[in-house]
């Protein structure tokens, strides 16, 4: 019980976001209208996937500072659901963007970022595939890791910043929190937020303990 | 400093000896560009101004992955472990860093001279874009030669170098595409102090990380 009252917590937290995000009061926005509500669902697959992105470059420099192969299934695992997290940001992004832009795909520096991020990672498991011995893999991925994190962040914090960008808080359009929501829908925004961070590393860990079991069954029979 | 200076005479005296590689290089520059010459200004006898640029920028990008990508693969592996015995990881990273560098300049630098004579030459404000040419230059040659250590431990060396090192270029190729239009367009420094600013914070990011990484790939 001790450890596990984050699993609750993110169970709430996302019952209650998914509930009040489609019943509670959002603010009547010309073009946006009830889409608005994808706010909800859209933003926080961005939060999850970098929180997740990050978790996965910590645990990378801490497997090239002490060489403990479980880093390793950590970092791997975090990169995984950060992948999926990114595919479903886009996928809710796309969507979002055909009612109101008029284009799932419209020319934006965000989209472009995010894309790169994906084939980023997806190079990452490229990378960990050709690789046979473990420690060499792990190593090997481990700097790319490091090296790929570090050039994907001034793509999506910098270069959307010196453009023009469909997306607010970019490019002279201000940023949602402005004037769009309200307090209600922070509400519901934040506790999303979190909820869904929590939900990515919860499945994170179920995916790292059962890798990790393998490996002991591995190695004992 | 001693180590890297001899490091990268090393380097520059085997390149001297077997000069096919280095002219393999040259002539991947020469024939790509004539090859878009052929097939852009010959059929339609006009180029517009943004191709133009971008197409530039890809040769650029190609010809710094191929000659690149045999940066560590080029030696065999025992003379690798020697000179793990005799050298810093640090010194020797640093050293392949800046010979790539005067490689990519040199071949940066022909290639604009080469692609100008050809295709003509549409960059008004010349010295900003050999400003973002040698920006390039630095930037390429820092992550790529690490990129060119992690694959050269793999099997499958070229094709996994070109998985990994096109996304990780993707934010400065395209910030140096911009810079180099704003160039073209004949716009003074000043107005383009924000992309040179950022494309020299990208270099020293890599060039950074290079330093510091690569003793890891060293070990194995």
């Amino acid at each position: 019980m001790r450890k596990i009252w984050w699993k609750f917590l993110a169970a709430g937290l996302l019952l209650y976001s998914v509930i009040f995000g489609l019943i509670g009061e959002v603010p009547r926005q010309p073009i946006l209208n009830e889409t608005i509500r994808n706010v909800y669902f859209h933003v926080p697959m961005w939060f999850g996937m970098m929180a997740l992105m990050i978790s996965s470059l910590t645990y990378s420099i801490k497997y090239l500072r002490q060489g403990q192969i479980q880093d390793d299934v950590y970092a791997v695992e975090y990169a995984n659901v950060a992948i999926v997290f990114g595919v479903l940001g886009f996928i809710t992004g796309s969507i979002w963007g055909n009612y109101t832009w008029g284009d799932p795909l419209p020319k934006d520096p965000k989209i472009i970022a995010v894309e790169v991020g994906l084939l980023i990672y997806s190079a990452y498991f490229v990378l960990r595939g050709s690789f046979e011995d473990e420690q060499k893999k792990a190593r090997l991925s481990a700097v790319y890791n490091i090296f790929a994190f570090a050039s994907f962040m001034p793509l999506v914090w910098i270069l959307p910043r010196l453009t023009d960008s469909l997306h607010p808080g970019n490019g002279g359009n201000p940023a949602f929190g402005k004037y769009d929501m309200d307090s209600n829908m922070r509400m519901v925004f934040y506790p999303a937020i979190l909820a869904w961070i929590l939900i990515g590393v919860w499945i994170a860990s179920l995916r790292i303990r059962i890798k990790l079991l393998n490996n002991y069954l591995q190695e004992n029979i | 400093m001693q180590e890297i200076k001899n490091l990268i005479m090393k380097d520059i005296i085997l390149e001297w000896r077997q000069k096919y590689a280095f002219n393999g290089m040259v002539l991947y520059v020469v024939s790509t560009v004539f090859m878009c010459y052929i097939s852009f200004k010959l059929k339609t006898n006009s180029i517009e101004a943004i191709t133009w640029n971008t197409l530039f920028w890809i040769i650029i990008l190609f010809s710094a992955v191929n000659s690149i990508t045999k940066s560590f693969i080029q030696e065999k592996a025992g003379r690798q472990l020697y000179y793990y015995q005799i050298a810093k990881p640090s010194s020797i990273i640093l050293a392949k860093i800046i010979y790539n560098f005067i490689l990519m300049i040199f071949l940066g630098f022909l290639g604009f001279f080469i692609y100008s004579v050809f295709m003509g030459n549409k960059a008004e404000n010349l010295w900003l874009y050999l400003l973002s040419l040698t920006l390039g230059a630095l930037g390429f040659s820092a992550s790529l030669t690490l990129i060119a250590g992690i694959a050269s431990k793999s099997d499958n060396t070229a094709g996994l170098m070109a998985v990994l090192s096109f996304p990780i270029l993707l934010p400065m190729l395209s910030m140096l595409i911009k810079l180099s239009k704003n160039a073209m367009d004949g716009l003074a420094f000043s107005s383009s102090y924000d992309e040179i600013l950022v494309i020299s914070g990208i270099d020293l990011i890599v060039i950074t990380l290079s330093y510091m990484l690569f003793p890891f790939l060293w070990k194995s």
